[in-house]
């Protein structure tokens, strides 16, 4: 059917100072609409401060395939993380 | 409110051995509890039981909304009407986050409504008997979406991330559901001879129903053991059954009421209620869309979506036309 | 024992026909849940429905207490004949297509804003805190309505000839919403209530602009249908107050 609305992504800020989350998706036949929508069907319980909608065809995400190469690597890299170096107690904090 | 009698494969779970190197992997990471994503390989018949699911899942709440959204304008308070209001909005809702969630496995929304208004999709059976009194919407939410919650909270573990993160949602928003149809039924059970009349009766009229919900016996459930080891399904129909029954008798006896099964009686020795034996006659014939309110059901769905369908084009029409006035404009 | 409270009664006039509005407009528009064209219209109009149950409920619970004679907010609304009732005429126009129900919401909206901000600034702490809430509803009405009425006007050839002939059938129910009488007098010298005649001429201004945009013609010379708020109802009424207050009247006295 040609005339189905498009699919929206739809992203919450909860509260002032946190990330957009996806929260889920709607249809809307444009942004201002989806929206608007997003506002009726996800902020029913007081759940938002912003919204975000993202038409899901533009959206580009990393082949699942892919997984391996794209994040394995990083597993290996320890020392990006702070508790891999031995820093002495009486140091103190750092 | 949820599916009741999904076609799997129709075939037994393939042993490991049977098994090709890639749904050997896909098997491991359900067993391992790892969550399966929309682009991620999938066996075919896990894909399509799945759209078949979370669709007639979907269907059910959409078409729930008809038998509560009958006494909206009858509602007896201003509160009760605009818990009603809210209650059948959370429907449209929840049936909104499941078709997105099967549209993540190559479906459109639209699709499945035609599905739904063609006959080929199914819904659950409880929405096809009418509402005749204001108890009926008390027991509605006392039974059906205690049954349906039941049901509902085991399936946020289920193995298909977007289907478990959608339920989780939904859980968290029907936890007003139930509630608010128990204390319907308190109410009226406090209130005058007439009301409490009123209220044994719309359980007398919902309880068989209700347990119809669960689906056929387990000795009769010829897809469920694929959907278990796909961890789609996470109790058996009998399991679930009974665990309901032995919620909601002592809820029955709180409220004074009396559960038309002559034979339910507790059993001490397995920790749980017997109870009598489904009309099951009723149970297919409903499904196969005989029952009491099958035709109007449908008949209210289609003419919203024809009814509709100018609607729709008349604002995908105004989008188009910005869009290609904004695109002259640059 | 009893004292005799003296009702002020223009004060009461004037929280009738705010609560019965909201009230009436919320039977109507309720109806459409489970039946809307789209899920996310059905979701949307439900939203509506539900502000406007909200407003009522505050509304008709200070008119009881203006009244004092104890009556409720339930008790005025699902206990008083139509004769009492003084919402407008235009909210108790039936659904129709869905054409007519979106095109009262606006004619409705187009007013409802502009009214709740002047009340916001009323002589009555009560009325202005009220008006303070539902002025955030009724603009996000507003603004929803006025986007619809201009898509569907400016969409195909279809929703355009629903959306004019909603606004035929309609029009001439709008004047009555900014039609003073007696009593919208006296409340505006008691800075009560805004002027009527000032909102109205906005209502109109804003309305000629939407609909230029919506590529839509009121019949702007339509004579106005009015009686609704002084109690003189179409022939809607009773059956809406058939339907929405049986079960309250079958069985006085009962608590639900």
């Amino acid at each position: 059917m040609k005339n189905e609305w498009p699919l929206w992504e739809v992203f919450i800020r909860g509260q002032h100072g946190l990330a957009h989350r996806h929260v889920g998706s709607l249809h809307a036949p444009d942004a201002e609409m989806a929206i608007r929508h997003a506002r009726d069907v996800y902020t029913r319980r007081n759940e938002g401060v912003s919204i975000w909608v993202v038409k899901a065809s533009d959206i580009a995400a990393s082949a699942p395939g892919e997984k391996e190469p794209l994040f394995d690597p990083s597993n290996a890299k320890i020392y990006r993380h702070p508790t891999f170096y031995d820093i002495p107690d009486e140091v103190g904090h750092m | 409110m949820y599916a009741q009698m999904v076609k799997s494969t129709g075939e037994r779970p393939k042993t490991l051995d049977e098994m090709s190197p890639e749904e050997r992997a896909f098997q491991a990471r359900v067993d391992a509890d790892i969550k399966i994503e929309p682009k991620e390989w999938m066996p075919e018949g896990y894909r399509k039981t799945l759209i078949r699911q979370i669709g007639q899942h979907a269907h059910s709440e959409i078409v729930g909304q008809l038998p509560e959204g009958n006494w909206i304008t009858r509602a007896p308070t201003l509160d009760r009407k605009a818990i009603l209001i809210a209650k059948v909005q959370d429907e449209a809702g929840h049936g909104l986050y499941l078709y997105c969630a099967a549209e993540t496995l190559g479906i459109s929304r639209d699709e499945m409504t035609e599905q739904l208004l063609s006959g080929k999709a199914k819904y659950s059976s409880i929405f096809n008997y009418p509402t005749l009194t204001w108890a009926d919407i008390g027991a509605i939410g006392w039974l059906v979406d205690g049954a349906a919650i039941m049901n509902q909270v085991q399936l946020q573990k289920c193995s298909y991330g977007p289907y478990s993160r959608a339920m989780v949602r939904i859980c968290k928003e029907e936890s007003f559901h139930q509630r608010q149809g128990y204390d319907i039924m308190m109410k009226l059970c406090a209130g005058n001879a007439e009301q409490k009349e009123m209220a044994q009766d719309a359980l007398n009229r919902w309880w068989w129903p209700s347990l119809m919900m669960f689906g056929p016996s387990d000795k009769d459930s010829v897809h469920s053991a694929q959907s278990m080891a796909w961890k789609i399904k996470p109790m058996s129909n009998d399991e679930l059954r009974q665990k309901f029954v032995d919620q909601t008798a002592p809820q029955a006896e709180y409220l004074g009421l009396k559960i038309p099964d002559p034979v339910l009686k507790w059993n001490e020795a397995k920790k749980g209620y017997d109870f009598g034996e489904i009309d099951w006659n009723e149970f297919y014939e409903v499904l196969k869309g005989d029952g009491p309110c099958n035709k109007e059901r449908m008949a209210a769905r289609r003419k919203a979506w024809t009814d509709g369908q100018w609607f729709r084009d008349g604002l995908m029409a105004h989008a188009r036309k910005k869009r290609a006035r904004k695109m002259a404009a640059e | 024992m009893t004292t005799a409270v003296k009702t002020d009664a223009a004060l009461f006039e004037l929280a009738l026909r705010m609560g019965d509005n909201a009230l009436i407009l919320a039977q109507r528009v309720g109806a459409w849940c489970g039946h809307a064209p789209i899920l996310e219209e059905d979701i949307a109009l439900a939203n509506v429905a539900l502000d406007l149950i909200g407003q009522t409920k505050m509304w008709l619970g200070l008119a009881g207490e203006i009244e004092g004679k104890g009556r409720s907010a339930d008790d005025l609304a699902f206990l008083r004949d139509a004769r009492a009732f003084r919402n407008s005429l235009l909210v108790e126009q039936p659904n129709g297509d869905f054409a007519m129900t979106l095109m009262r919401q606006f004619l409705f909206d187009a007013f409802h804003h502009p009214m709740l901000v002047g009340l916001k600034s009323s002589a009555d702490a009560r009325i202005a805190e009220i008006a303070e809430k539902a002025e955030k509803e009724a603009r996000y009405h507003r603004e929803r309505s006025e986007d619809l009425v201009i898509r569907l006007g400016d969409g195909t050839e279809e929703s355009r000839a629903r959306m004019q002939g909603a606004l035929d059938a309609l029009y001439p129910f709008a004047g009555e919403l900014a039609l003073a009488d007696a009593i919208d007098a006296e409340l505006a010298t008691r800075k009560i209530a805004p002027d009527l005649a000032a909102i109205g001429a906005r209502v109109c201004d804003y309305l000629k602009t939407v609909f230029a945009e919506a590529t839509l013609n009121a019949p702007w010379d339509a004579a106005v249908r009015k009686g609704g708020k002084q109690g003189a109802h179409s022939e809607e009424l009773g059956y809406i107050l058939a339907e929405m207050q049986w079960l309250q009247r079958a069985y006085p006295g009962a608590k639900w």
